[in-house]
């Protein structure tokens, strides 16, 4: 192999579809199709799973943390709840692109004070914008309908086609499509250059700007499409939900978010989506076990979590998979990992 | 002749501390010109000065011609001024491929691509192949950067540099901590830089400055001591004095 066709394969190599990927996806679908009664907890994770996407994002690829992420998670399910209730766009696709669309402009506004300092800096700044649009959606309750929430919204048919119904199994659906689409979109980002060129700021940005690449650019880029994404998951959160209130913006939905990336896992874009479905199971059992306590608990394993090491935890957890498959196929184990991971 | 790079009047203080004093340095173009000093001189200085890293106090920089002193450090190397650094500065979890690959579609104006995935520009893969063929990193282009031996990284810091196709290439002690046997890679490397590319190279290590060096400047507490040929800086009284000392090369 000469090589040139060598650098070809392997730079191509990153963005290929694993088996462990396709599998994901199918066992989701199928988990969809399998327990008709949980639409409700599913849409939740599945709307969870997109916020942390989001996060994942600026977090897991440029580095850029953030405490005040429900800033553009609130703004959009504040978007969607208005255009809705005051009927400016029925449909809810448009409604939902157009309410991401909101939530982007105020990413890009704000990311020229996020993208100044380092992390402690952005934590305090990240974190003052959610509380500052938390404080202006209660000031202007004519409105936000400030405490109360939007009373009074009623979803339109997807695409004039598919009714919201009182199980869920509509949101549902269009909450995974959604996801599917963005998760895509998302993909694709992260394996093109602009995407290796956010890991590259996030190793050494110093390096990053000295082979000609414009930083500030790139991170204004991508909190701006974070932004999106979190708005999209908050339009979500009010169309499936028909409600959109004050604690769209609360610090608990941001600092949530962290959790679930800390079980999950940064930088390869599952993270969010493994931690979601994790975090809501935990909390679901730990409720059910001890209603009152059940925060202790998630504190517990988030302690055993960062004292273990994850990565340790998923060689645990992937050892008889591994072992069976390699036995039969001779490949490795059908469960997404991250790639540092990987074997 | 062509001055490729030049500083006027360069000022830069730390508080009370001037790092830099009133230098006025010209490297001609195509030049292998030599920065030297002893330690604390403020080669490094200088050089974070000419790549933007550090803002002067006062004083210009050109580049072949165009002051360059307010450009961001992208548009510098963008405008062809490239740098490697004293301590590598690398991506520690990219790969050797990536990092070519991002350098080489940076300059080509690909680097922000976000639709496009890697490796699926011809042009881009050949030009990766061949500078990872150059520097010998084409068995290690799939390992992590951090866990390539010293040598390797030291090649790749070099060629990553090279990969921004510069006009003008600061070479910050290119074969500092490098053990004896990697040596040769890294002195091989420097010397095979095609002729047109102007460096101007700090170095401790006074054979390779002159076996590598048509010119040298002297630097002494920030300020310009001397500069000539290296048999005259050799034979100079003042730079035995102050820098070369009893390990004078004449």
């Amino acid at each position: 192999m000469t090589a040139l066709s060598d650098v070809s394969t392997h730079a191509k190599a990153g963005a290929r579809w694993r088996v462990s990927e396709v599998a994901f996806w199918v066992l989701t679908l199928a988990c969809a199709f399998l327990f008709p009664s949980r639409y409700l907890i599913m849409t939740d994770i599945v709307r969870l799973a997109l916020f942390a996407l989001s996060l994942d994002l600026i977090l897991g690829y440029a580095g850029v943390v953030s405490l005040g992420h429900a800033a553009f998670f609130g703004v959009g399910a504040y978007s969607a709840g208005l255009l809705a209730l005051h009927g400016i766009i029925n449909e809810p696709v448009i409604a939902l692109v157009v309410a991401g669309l909101v939530a982007a402009v105020l990413g890009f506004l704000t990311s020229f004070l996020v993208i100044r300092g380092v992390d402690l800096t952005r934590l305090m700044v990240t974190l003052g914008i959610a509380l500052l649009l938390e404080a202006l959606a209660e000031r202007f309750s004519n409105i936000t309908g400030g405490t109360d929430g939007l009373q009074g919204i009623e979803m339109q048919p997807i695409l004039g086609l598919f009714a919201f119904d009182m199980f869920g199994k509509t949101g549902l659906f269009y909450s995974l499509i959604v996801l599917f689409i963005l998760f895509l979109l998302a993909r694709r980002v992260v394996h093109s250059p602009f995407g290796l060129s956010l890991r590259a700021i996030r190793n050494n940005p110093l390096r990053a700007a000295a082979i000609g690449m414009p930083v500030n650019r790139r991170l204004i880029a991508i909190y701006t499409l974070a932004a999106f994404y979190a708005g999209i998951a908050g339009a979500l959160f009010t169309q499936t939900t028909a409600l959109a209130s004050l604690d769209v913006f609360a610090f608990e939905r941001s600092a949530d978010l962290m959790l679930v990336l800390v079980i999950g896992g940064t930088g390869y874009l599952y993270g969010g989506l493994i931690g979601a479905v994790v975090f809501k199971m935990l909390q679901e059992l730990f409720q059910s076990i001890t209603p009152q306590y059940w925060l202790f608990w998630i504190g517990l394993v988030l302690v055993v979590i960062v004292l273990v090491g994850r990565e340790r935890i998923h060689r645990w957890v992937l050892f008889v998979p591994n072992l069976v498959i390699r036995q039969f196929a001779g490949r490795k184990a059908v469960v997404a990992v991250p790639e540092r991971d990987a074997p | 002749m062509t001055i490729a790079l030049e500083t006027r009047n360069l000022e830069k203080s730390f508080g009370g501390l001037r790092v830099t004093r009133d230098l006025s340095l010209r490297v001609a173009r195509g030049a292998r010109h030599a920065l030297i000093g002893p330690n604390g001189a403020g080669k490094t200085t200088v050089i974070n000065q000419l790549t933007g890293v550090l803002k002067p106090n006062s004083g210009r920089i050109l580049l072949e011609g165009s002051d360059i002193t307010d450009l961001a450090v992208h548009r510098r190397v963008l405008r062809g001024l490239s740098r490697t650094f004293q301590i590598n500065q690398l991506y520690p979890e990219l790969t050797p491929l990536e990092t070519i690959g991002l350098a080489v579609s940076e300059r080509m104006g690909h680097g922000g691509d976000w639709w496009r995935r890697m490796g699926t520009r011809d042009d881009v893969n050949a030009e990766v192949a061949g500078i990872l063929s150059r520097f010998h990193l084409l068995d290690v282009m799939t390992e992590l950067t951090s866990t390539l031996p010293y040598g390797k990284q030291r090649l790749l810091e070099i060629a990553v540099a090279i990969a921004a196709r510069p006009r003008v290439l600061l070479l910050d002690e290119p074969a500092a901590g490098v053990p004896e046997s990697e040596r040769h890679d890294i002195l091989a490397a420097v010397a095979a830089l095609p002729r047109d590319v102007t460096v101007l190279l700090i170095e401790h290590d006074m054979d390779l400055v002159f076996s590598f060096a048509d010119r040298i400047s002297v630097l002494v507490n920030g300020g310009l001591l001397t500069e000539g040929a290296p048999d005259e800086v050799a034979r100079d009284p003042q730079v035995k004095a102050v820098y070369l000392g009893e390990a004078a090369h004449a």
